[in-house]
């Protein structure tokens, strides 16, 4: 335990800096929604804190814009993304774990392909299919192409591997179908995973901006980032009310962030583990 | 119980593939066939060939904003390569709140790229907040341009992009870290070997494969570049930070040339597929 006090004290220095590296533009970022409309946001030297904070730039940014339809729209979204995902790639990872069928090859390599391909090469035909599958301007139409993927069918095909076999050949003597098996015996054992690709659907779809941008030109179908996006259009003017609405859509993943921290970073670090 | 599974494993596989297949493995297809069409959402599209790879080839704003993001990935990498050790090195150690430093240097990570691209170019403002902090502390003498200089506007981005990353490159090293058996130190510290000496002998190697995972996804992260550019930039002052992602959405989206973005797509896979083949060769090495 020697020199402790001192690296102790650089170490909490550095982390303290780079907090403030981290933390610093929200910090502003707060600071500039707080300020109120007879305050100069441009004055030099710039005022850290806001004179008198208000919280008017919220409630003129609420009656302006449909931003608590936006949260409606992102909340939706996000939700069905991230069940589907959950569904389908457990589902899908079953049979890549355990069963012996023919084709199984097959289907792994074309899995395993479908990761190495950008979104950003696909957005022109996928766009082109889903205005084909009528799904312009649909919450069915956001969700559906991020749905499932390769890297979630995988990272469940893991979890399953590492259950023991003798579970399951119990189950199948007592009677149990191979859907009563994964939804009784398997989904109950691999919790953990399942709140790790929950997380990274979740984040993932919560942020995403350039399938909905494609996607989407009815402003009633937007989610907070596209809310967000068109409000600093519509006020480029005014950092405020733009600063608002940036805190405004950031609060509701602060809050899941929050309360369920450590699925976040445990989550992170299961999957860059296995990934 | 080894009997044949019959119709089974396909019914659970058919979600997945349905999607997987209908939204990736066919598009990637359609996407490779359209960019030998003049394909363009107006007229009936017809086959053409290689004259949109022609095209690209002579086109300057294809090369410019394919050097862009070429750049982008020289500079952009290896800060996220290396920055992130150290800040994992740093919050790997159980001190008071260390949990509260984590999530904080997380935070950047879920933060929506809009969102982040909007704060950045408030940050970034003439008159704003981090010109302030240089003027003050005399760093600079004159306010920063950051996006508004042709000569800037590409590194000021490049600067959001490593924020945003530090904190997701630093959670795959931790895992990597506490991955590391704790035998290896314990064996050092009896050997007296300086902590700093263990970093280097002991846990920059061992690390080596969270350090090729983070070149990887870091380095087809950079080829992807496109929501901080169009928040912040545009693609401009003068073009000065278009990117390859962001030539393809103008193409496809603005001008409605569809073949000739798909064919700029295909550029891009085939560079993505490159670096993960490089990546992973140099990793197999290893």
């Amino acid at each position: 335990m020697k020199s402790s006090y001192l690296s102790i004290t650089a170490r909490y220095l550095a982390l303290a800096l780079v907090a403030l590296l981290t933390m610093g533009p929200f910090l502003w970022l707060l600071s500039t929604a707080l300020k109120s409309g007879s305050e100069n946001i441009f004055q030099y030297p710039p005022s850290l804190l806001p004179a008198q904070p208000t919280l008017e730039n919220f409630w003129r940014v609420i009656d302006t814009q449909p931003f608590l339809l936006y949260l409606k729209n992102s909340v939706l979204v996000a939700g069905l993304a991230v069940a589907a995902n959950l569904i389908f790639a457990s589902l899908a990872a079953y049979p890549l774990a355990r069963m012996e069928f023919r084709g199984k090859n097959l289907i792994f390599i074309l899995l395993l392909s479908s990761m190495m391909i950008p979104f950003q090469l696909l957005m022109i035909p996928v766009y082109n299919i889903a205005i084909n599958l009528g799904l312009q301007n649909s919450y069915l139409g956001l969700v559906l192409p991020h749905a499932c993927t390769a890297f979630g069918v995988f990272l469940m095909r893991q979890a399953f591997l590492g259950i023991p076999r003798a579970l399951e050949e119990s189950a199948m003597i007592e009677g149990l179908s191979r859907l009563q098996i994964w939804w009784h015996v398997l989904l109950p054992l691999v919790k953990p995973s399942l709140a790790t690709l929950a997380v990274f659907s979740f984040i993932g779809v919560w942020g995403d901006f350039l399938w909905p941008l494609i996607i989407l030109d009815d402003p009633g179908y937007y989610t907070l980032p596209l809310g967000v996006n068109r409000l600093a259009n519509t006020f480029s003017m005014d950092w405020r009310l733009v600063a608002a609405g940036a805190v405004f859509s950031i609060l509701p993943i602060l809050a899941v962030f929050v309360f369920s921290q450590k699925y976040f970073i445990e989550g992170a670090m299961r999957g860059a583990v296995k990934g | 119980m080894q009997k044949s599974e019959g119709l089974a494993p396909y019914l659970f596989l058919i979600p997945a593939c349905a999607i997987i297949g209908g939204f990736v493995l066919y598009p990637m297809l359609h996407a490779i066939a359209a960019s030998l069409t003049d394909y363009n959402m107006i007229t009936e599209s017809r086959f053409v060939g290689a004259d949109n790879y022609r095209k690209l080839i002579k086109d300057p704003f294809f090369w410019n904003s394919l050097g862009n993001t070429l750049l982008y990935l020289v500079v952009v990498v290896p800060f996220l390569v290396i920055a992130p050790i150290f800040l994992a090195l740093l919050v790997n150690k159980s001190l008071a709140g260390i949990k509260i430093f984590r999530a904080i240097f997380y935070l950047p990570v879920i933060t929506s790229l809009v969102v982040t691209g909007l704060i950045w170019k408030w940050v970034y403002e003439e008159q704003g907040i981090l010109n302030y902090f240089l003027l003050s502390t005399g760093i600079t003498d004159n306010p920063v341009a950051f996006l508004t200089d042709p000569a800037n506007a590409l590194f000021s981005v490049m600067a959001v992009t490593i924020w945003t990353g530090l904190g997701y490159y630093m959670v795959i090293y931790l895992a990597g870290l506490q991955s590391i058996p704790r035998h290896l130190y314990e064996a050092a510290e009896v050997e007296g070997v300086s902590k700093w000496q263990q970093t280097i002998h002991i846990t920059i190697p061992l690390l080596k494969p969270s350090i090729a995972i983070v070149a990887v996804m870091s380095s087809i992260a950079a080829m992807k570049v496109f929501e901080e550019v169009y928040v912040m930039t545009q693609g401009g002052p003068l073009d000065a930070t278009k990117t390859l992602v962001y030539f393809i959405y103008q193409s496809a989206f603005e001008e409605f040339e569809m073949g000739y973005a798909s064919a700029a797509g295909v550029v891009l896979f085939l560079l993505t597929l490159g670096l993960s083949m490089i990546n992973l060769f140099v990793l197999r090495k290893r």
